[in-house]
């Protein structure tokens, strides 16, 4: 930029969703090796990993992203106290693991496997290290607004889930969405189109809208994607293109 | 009744909207979903529910509830005190669960005989 050149753009294939074996929810095949030879598959460019109120696999399925040519952020899907699910997405590892150590700090209970789950921390080969004992699919003690301020402080973009969903959707749990929370965008479900989102769900108004796979197993990703218009598959892109700044976009 | 006599009645603790107390209560309804409470709420109820989030004074407002009592020994945010005392809306706690606190309304007459 500093060349005065215009920035070359390219249309991005995005999920910004998708879940690994360490979700309690996540199907056992999701491990990261796994993963990423699903998005080749589905010819994604750029995905987020966004686990129940962890981030500890990020760091393997990006480096297995590397491998391959594709672009993976660290992140999390954060229940928060109103039992709302809200993605936290960052460029940074370490953001990432810093938002889940105050998540951690405001998350009770320990797993029962048999119950909810297993949790299983693996490796870029494939390789189970370890369950995570947590009660990740519980909620948070932290409020809606404290997690996006937190989100932010890390340089971190902050995302409503499934806003149409009845299940831990923001509209289905609060009525509306809170018109001063800070919110960098709202993702909708595969379950609709995003070129009708908004006439389907007017409560999204006249926020940022993208939608993701949420994928569980590997056969859902791909289900769902966003095209982002941007200059690189980074963080700081992908907020430039939901705020339709620079020629960034939102394609569809 | 108002509902001052319920927080005398079951000690509640009035949190905000102190101004409101002499509010006329007509009915009860209880629940966490928002959007469920927006759709069905009674007009004049006092409401039952585990939220504290800021949008809960809305819903009340909309409905134009009595009252909202937090069940469960949970705390509202801090907005939200402040916009139910804006409102005059009463805001108060409870350490019971909305299932205890709504059987002894229910006993007392609050919203008895309503059909669904």
């Amino acid at each position: 930029m500093s060349t005065g050149k215009p920035d070359v753009l390219r249309e991005f294939k995005t999920d910004l969703h998708i879940h690994t074996c360490l979700s309690p929810c996540g199907d056992w095949e999701m491990s990261p090796r796994n993963i990423i030879q699903s998005c080749r598959d589905a010819a994604l460019d750029l995905i987020a990993i966004c686990d129940h109120n962890t981030s500890e696999n990020t760091g393997a399925v990006r480096r297995e992203g590397e491998r391959h040519g594709i672009c993976v952020l660290p992140g999390l899907e954060i229940c928060s106290k109103e039992e709302v699910h809200i993605l936290a997405i960052f460029e940074e590892l370490e953001h990432a693991l810093a938002m889940q150590e105050w998540v951690y700090g405001g998350l009770e209970g320990q797993n029962q496997p048999e119950v909810f789950g297993y949790q299983i921390v693996a490796n870029e080969d494939n390789e189970v290290l370890g369950e995570n004992p947590r009660l990740l699919i519980g909620a948070t003690r932290h409020g809606l607004g404290d997690i996006v301020r937190q989100t932010h402080a890390l340089n971190g973009l902050s995302l409503s889930s499934h806003v149409d969903r009845p299940v831990n959707g923001i509209i289905n749990q609060l009525g509306f969405i809170p018109p001063d929370l800070m919110l960098d965008g709202v993702e909708i479900s595969y379950r609709i189109a995003l070129h009708q989102a908004r006439s389907a769900l007017p409560e999204i108004g006249d926020r940022p809208c993208i939608t993701s796979s949420d994928a569980h197993f590997l056969k859902d990703i791909g289900r769902a994607y966003t095209i982002l218009r941007m200059a690189a598959p980074t963080l700081s892109e992908i907020g430039l293109a939901l705020r339709g700044e620079g020629g960034r976009r939102i394609v569809t | 009744m108002r509902v001052r006599e319920l927080v005398e009645g079951f000690n509640l603790k009035v949190i905000a909207g102190e101004l409101g107390l002499d509010r006329e209560v007509k009915g009860g309804y209880c629940g966490d979903l928002l959007s469920d409470v927006m759709a069905k709420a009674p007009v004049g109820c006092i409401w039952m529910t585990v939220q504290g989030h800021l949008n809960i004074v809305a819903v009340a407002v909309l409905r134009e509830m009595a009252a909202i009592v937090i069940t469960g020994g949970r705390e509202p945010d801090v907005e939200t005190v402040q916009k139910a005392d804006q409102e005059q809306l009463p805001v108060l706690t409870s350490p019971f669960s909305a299932f205890e606190l709504a059987g002894r309304l229910y006993a007392l007459g609050v919203g008895a005989g309503r059909t669904p």
